[in-house]
């Protein structure tokens, strides 16, 4: 068991925890994830890490709440336990002086593309960063990314904080600006990457994209979250997660974490009427002692 | 411990006893079974077991313990059967068994113990495996004392992976008096036991008892550290404190065919597929989180021709699949699965598809599988394994229409430990390089066993390495030495 030792909402559904897990906290570096099960019901879950903390033996990630586990998972408050919690899984990401790099955050993938962008700051680059997200409410870790960068731009789709519009709009804007980008490495939902990758091809700027296929043991054993990169399978597990933007093939990663879409539906919908029995019952609990 | 011998009870003359007839494993009705994930096999009745003891010829040389890679002691068990010892029985399984509930179901005793018995050049072989089962069932059931511990030595040994061979190996060194701590990357301790074997072949719940049986030896488990990456061998060593270790982490990467379209939605390596159904319980979706496809009414497939294929292939006919193919592509007479599988397999169903090879998966239009295409076979000249090698017959393509396919044709070494192993000396292939009879490597304090050793084999010989380890990191640990270059190969 996992103790929690904090959690808050930092954005509609969007939470961050902080975990006790000692050995991961310990080996864990910029751009790894760990997999997770709640309970012994459980499906196990990869989330990147967002910081960790050798002292205390502390890891935090942020978790967006999608289907049934991370909707559950978001439930969980402080004090409470995760039954397992097993990482750092994933090669880390390569730390480099590269001279200029622009770091692309879409919605809650900012939160993992974060402890990276730090990393290259610390490494001497020049660091242009990027976030978005739908709505003023859904643009995260603004401050923390901020202070890991040169440069900071907003965007929002709805125009309602920063700049209207989105993320590659301001990276179209950057590559046309004349500055020598020697990279670009973005994280956020599949059709931004596959939208950034579009961009930096054509100016051939060397782009590192954070898939996040299906996933089961996280261990390269079964095969499930192979991704096809330059014509090949290669395990986003222990291959990844992050890949050379332009030699990934985004259709098949959209096709592939299709296949249990009807299940999962199934199982978050089930879920949610349980969640909500439960909050009658308690009601009519504290009724009928009124 | 000096080996006490039972004097014989049984009655009856060798010409009586070659008479007896083998008594048949009660079992599942074939109907009945492919609507549940229960164990096919029921088990020997006490009445049962006894008659199919006293088929023993007690011979003077045994041949079925010779065969036997822990050693298992089948007279003198057997001879306490017949005598109404059943306990007894037990003990002595266990004087070089860890794990008999787990190995009277799954070991291919055809290969070993009863493909070594006498009676086997006349009759049908006595029932080794079944009376092992029997034994370890009852022993479960009315609940035996733990064995008695050597004192302990104050040393530490770990070991990565909690599989059969992890497993065998710790229970010989927690009996040595050491101190035993495993370590498991996934969940649930058992390794292939628990998210390879199937429930119907291996319930969970013997595997569970057999390692509480362990856990009250005094062995720890540790789930959740991936070895190689949560820490390292190194780390362990030098900064755990652990006099020794043993590496057991098993068959590693799956290896697909390397054809067009096996990326479609649908097609699964045998690793993912049993995970899901084992491990994650997707069988009892949504009680339990993770998924699988919808496979009621389909017709699905499993390419190769081994345990691992049967197990898959049976489990879809189990989940709902109107029609399941075992498509292979050398004949029946090559297929490595256990005489049992494939007899279980026919009754359920399973058709047989020999001599043919996938040769492309076809796309449903929608990024589903849609059927494979094959290719007829062949045998050739032999290869390097012995057997004749198949070779495609030109102009013989067909299609077999599927809407999933799992891939069960081997695995290959997962390079995790290797690769942060400074030292740690591997196969071209890449698995571990030891030596042969201690299992020792090329690094001072470690030792290494199983399938990351042999490449994928079964599970009997994976605790046979782990018994073999068992015994030299003992004497390891005693005698403090190490030859500077232990590998002889």
């Amino acid at each position: 068991m996992f103790r929690i030792s904090a959690a808050k909402f930092i954005a509609p559904g969007i939470k961050r925890f902080l975990i006790e897990a000692p050995r991961i906290a310990k080996k864990h570096q910029a751009g790894q994830f760990v997999i997770l099960r709640l309970d012994e019901h459980g499906e196990r879950i990869p989330l990147t890490v967002e910081s960790s903390n050798k002292e205390t033996g502390v890891i935090s990630i942020v978790v967006q709440s999608v289907g049934k586990t991370t909707h559950q998972l978001n439930g969980l408050d402080a004090g409470d336990g995760i039954l397992d919690v097993v990482g750092p899984l994933g090669k880390p990401s390569v730390i480099e002086n590269f001279g200029t790099v622009v770091v692309v955050g879409g919605g809650v993938g900012t939160a993992l593309v974060y402890p990276t962008t730090a990393a290259l700051k610390r490494a001497g680059n020049r660091v242009l960063s990027i976030v978005g997200g739908r709505n003023r409410d859904l643009v995260i870790l603004e401050e923390e990314m901020r202070a890991v960068s040169d440069e900071l731009y907003v965007t929002t789709d709805d125009g309602s904080y920063g700049k209207k519009g989105l993320v590659t709009d301001k990276l179209r804007e950057l590559l046309e600006s004349g500055e020598a980008i020697r990279l670009v490495l973005a994280v956020g939902p599949i059709p931004m990457m596959k939208a950034v990758a579009d961009l930096t091809r054509k100016k051939k700027i060397h782009t590192v994209v954070s898939l996040n296929p299906i996933m089961i043991d996280g261990t390269g054993m079964c095969g499930g979250c192979r991704v096809l990169i330059g014509g090949k399978s290669q395990f986003a597990c222990v291959d990844g997660p992050e890949f050379d933007a332009q030699e990934v093939d985004f259709d098949v990663l959209i096709q592939r974490n299709r296949m249990y879409r009807e299940a999962e539906k199934r199982s978050l919908q089930e879920y949610q009427q349980r969640v909500a029995n439960e909050e009658n019952s308690a009601c009519m609990v504290k009724e009928g002692a009124r | 411990m000096s080996p006490t011998k039972e004097t014989s009870t049984n009655p009856f003359t060798l010409k009586e006893r070659m008479k007896f007839p083998h008594q048949p494993m009660p079992e599942q009705a074939a109907e009945l079974r492919i609507q549940n994930f229960g164990e096919v096999n029921l088990g020997y009745t006490e009445e049962l077991a006894r008659q199919e003891a006293l088929r023993c010829l007690e011979c003077a040389k045994c041949t079925c313990v010779e065969q036997c890679p822990v050693g298992v002691d089948v007279k003198e068990f057997v001879k306490l059967i017949v005598a109404g010892k059943l306990l007894e029985a037990a003990a002595k399984i266990r004087e070089n068994n860890v794990l008999p509930a787990i190995t009277g179901r799954v070991c291919p005793q055809e290969n070993h113990c009863e493909g070594a018995c006498l009676l086997h050049k006349k009759v049908d072989p006595l029932g080794i495996g079944y009376l092992e089962r029997f034994v370890a069932d009852y022993e479960q059931r009315v609940g035996a004392r733990v064995a008695q511990k050597a004192l302990a030595t104050g040393k530490k040994v770990a070991v990565v992976g909690s599989g059969p061979a992890g497993l065998s190996a710790a229970g010989d060194l927690v009996q040595k008096g050491h101190k035993v701590h495993v370590f498991e990357a996934l969940h649930e301790i058992g390794g292939v036991l628990v998210y390879g074997i199937p429930e119907f072949r291996l319930p969970k719940q013997v595997v569970r008892e057999q390692i509480d049986k362990m856990r009250d030896m005094g062995v720890q488990f540790e789930t959740d550290v991936v070895v190689g990456k949560t820490v390292t061998i190194d780390e362990l060593l030098e900064e755990e404190g652990y006099d020794a270790l043993f590496i057991a982490t098993g068959a590693g990467l799956p290896v697909f065919l390397g054809i067009p379209g096996e990326h479609l939605n649908g097609v699964y390596s045998a690793n993912e597929f049993l995970t899901r159904i084992n491990l994650m319980h997707a069988y009892e979706f949504p009680l339990y989180d993770e998924p699988i496809v919808d496979l009621r009414g389909k017709h699905v497939a499993v390419v190769g021709g081994g345990n691992t294929a049967l197990d898959a292939i049976r489990s879809a006919r189990r989940l709902g699949a109107d029609k399941a193919y075992v498509i292979y592509r050398r004949s029946e007479k090559e297929m490595p699965a256990r005489i049992e599988e494939v007899k279980h397999a026919q009754q359920e169903g399973i058709e047989f598809r020999i001599l043919t090879n996938p040769i492309k998966f076809l796309d449903d239009g929608r990024g589903g599988l849609g059927g494979t295409q094959c290719v007829q076979m062949e045998l050739g000249e032999r290869d390097a394994s012995g057997r004749r090698r198949p070779v495609p017959i030109a102009g013989s393509e067909f299609e077999i229409q599927l809407q999933a396919v799992v891939i069960a044709t081997g695995t290959s070494a997962n390079p995790l430990i290797q690769s942060t192993t400074p030292g740690l000396r591997t196969s071209k292939r890449g698995y571990i390089e030891v030596d042969r009879e201690t299992q020792r490597t090329s690094c001072k304090s470690v030792f290494a066993g199983g399938d990351i050793v042999t490449a994928g084999a079964t599970v009997i010989l994976a605790m046979g390495a782990g018994r073999r380890a068992a015994k030299s990191i003992h004497e390891y640990l005693t005698t403090g030495e190490w030859a500077e270059n232990p590998i002889k190969s």
